[in-house]
């Protein structure tokens, strides 16, 4: 639901405060043929494969929200700093409030995990897009690789405005009566509720070494999933696959949940439980 | 779950020539208008509506014109595919009087609506257009029913020759419709909605989907209407708020489409 304007006006009107878009990149891709999503048991399973109009086309849909009010956060990815520079300058143009730089997408060859995955390579994209835009620059990061902590880091160090994790983790599920993928791209990302512990341990390592904000994301579909994330160390929450759990109602219960918990617990500012945890 | 059942085909019937129904064991109710995700393992998955729909029995019919379609075309009595669904809404059946209007393949998707529509002891027409005879599929089905059957084709080749919103017209001049149903190309449905100003009228659409389950946002309309979900079967009221319907589409990548 962040592909058209119409959708995300829609998204927004249901509550949320913002709209990450469908990563954009340079050129028109279809992404893969289907199957590229599946139910299991415990969450989503899905390989997109970056299906996106390309910046240019994205430009009507982002000049469409920008009319409307509606705070975007454009997401973006590219293959090297030249490409994720060219992208934000662009999105920048177009309107939107923030950048986020997908450089975790799981599933797509060249791209996102691929460069996400090397810390000079995170640095350096992130310090050029900072250097040559003014609206915020977030950084999108991967659960699967071992030292998050220093990607988070050199996203820092190439001063992002903020971290964001986690992205899908990277998975397969197998049929048993074909004995195949059901994946058309065989492996994908998986999201929903399975990765939330995932998600909340690697928010809590990443903002216990940094200082720059993290939004949390991963498994979230109620208010206390949310509030697990700001004791975590988030200072905002992401919402994906819950759409799919409750409906496009959500961002109402959950900012409606987290009051509740609030009011019950005797808080009186979100700011007060923010990396509560770490103490 | 929504996750897909492997079913085997138990029964192929080749419409026309380049139209084909597949059965399979499906259990579940379904409302006419909705539809299913079938995975053609190894090609594709492709969004499908639901041509027969006894209790245990499901069938889908289709013309090829695509890879996904044209595979599904190749399968025989045994071979598995994997089904999903049924998703959407389908379609609400009021009113004393309906007019069914089916151009091209959507006569697979109106055909099990008016055999619902004669069960409920409903008066109904129905017009089922086609580009010429050899095209025309499930007549000899719907005559079965007592129904109102008239044929249209663009060259004359059987029926009325024309288009099937010539006749409609036409039929709606003459008769009291309460309510209006249609399924078939969209350019089709749209000149119908401006011929239905004042009938109530539902309108099916279709459009490239991924996830059929209302997430990736692949086969949204106007404001963030879902295909999949608050679709596919959209009213009056909706349709007046749809800006795309009857002018553009949206391809894999999400680039509108003219019609």
């Amino acid at each position: 639901m962040d592909e058209d304007a119409g959708s995300m006006q829609r998204i927004f009107n249901s509550g949320a405060g913002a709209i990450v878009t469908k990563s954009i990149g340079l050129k028109p891709r279809d992404g893969y043929l289907n199957p590229t999503v599946v139910e299991l048991e415990h969450g989503i399973l899905n390989a997109m494969g970056l299906p996106n109009s390309g910046i240019d086309f994205f430009k009507e849909e982002l000049l469409e929200l920008k009319k409307l009010n509606v705070p975007v956060i454009g997401s973006i990815f590219g293959k090297n700093e030249k490409e994720f520079v060219k992208l934000a300058e662009k999105i920048q143009q177009f309107g939107a409030d923030a950048v986020e730089l997908n450089l975790s997408c799981p599933h797509a060859k060249g791209y996102g995990l691929e460069v996400g995955s090397d810390t000079k390579l995170v640095k350096d994209i992130t310090y050029k897009v900072k250097n040559k835009i003014e609206i915020p620059v977030f950084v999108k990061l991967s659960p699967n690789i071992t030292n998050i902590i220093d990607i988070a880091k050199s996203a820092e160090a190439g001063n992002a405005d903020a971290i964001v994790a986690i992205n899908t983790v990277k998975a397969m599920k197998i049929d048993l009566e074909l004995k195949m993928p059901v994946l058309s791209n065989k492996i994908g990302g998986y999201s929903g509720k399975a990765i939330k512990p995932i998600g909340i341990r690697c928010v809590y390592e990443i903002s216990k070494n940094i200082d720059i904000p993290v939004i949390g994301v991963g498994g979230i579909s109620t208010g206390e999933d949310a509030i697990e994330y700001f004791l975590a160390g988030a200072s905002a929450v992401q919402i994906g696959s819950g759409i799919y759990y409750r409906g496009i109602e959500i961002f109402k219960f959950i900012c409606d949940e987290i009051e509740k918990w609030m009011i019950k617990q005797g808080y009186n500012d979100l700011s007060e439980i923010i990396g509560a945890a770490h103490l | 779950m929504n996750y897909p059942k492997i079913t085997k085909i138990t029964k192929t019937t080749e419409e026309t020539f380049n139209v084909k129904t597949l059965m399979f064991e499906y259990l579940g109710d379904i409302t006419p208008g909705q539809f299913f995700m079938i995975w053609i393992p190894g090609i594709d998955e492709i969004p499908m509506s639901v041509s027969y729909l006894e209790k245990d029995i499901k069938g889908i019919t289709f013309k090829k014109v695509g890879d996904a379609t044209k595979a599904l075309f190749e399968l025989k009595k045994g071979d598995k595919i994997g089904v999903r669904g049924p998703y959407g809404n389908g379609f609400k059946i009021e009113g004393k009087k309906i007019l069914l209007v089916a151009g091209g393949t959507g006569i697979a998707m109106i055909a099990p609506v008016a055999e619902e529509i004669f069960n409920k002891k409903i008066s109904t027409s129905i017009i089922l257009g086609a580009k010429n005879k050899d095209e025309l599929f499930f007549e000899n089905r719907l005559k079965k029913s007592d129904l109102e059957i008239y044929v249209t084709t663009d060259d004359g080749s059987k029926g009325f020759k024309g288009l099937a919103t010539d006749l409609a017209k036409d039929l709606i001049k003459k008769n009291r419709f309460d309510s209006v149903l249609t399924c078939g190309p969209e350019l089709m449905m749209k000149k119908l909605y401006e011929i239905c100003l004042d009938i109530s009228f539902q309108a099916s659409l279709e459009r490239y989907m991924k996830c059929g389950i209302g997430i990736c946002g692949q086969c949204c309309v106007g404001k963030g209407l879902r295909v999949c979900k608050e679709g596919p079967v959209f009213d009056e009221k909706m349709l007046k708020n749809i800006e795309d319907f009857g002018i553009f589409k949206r391809n894999a990548a999400g680039i509108k489409i003219k019609f």
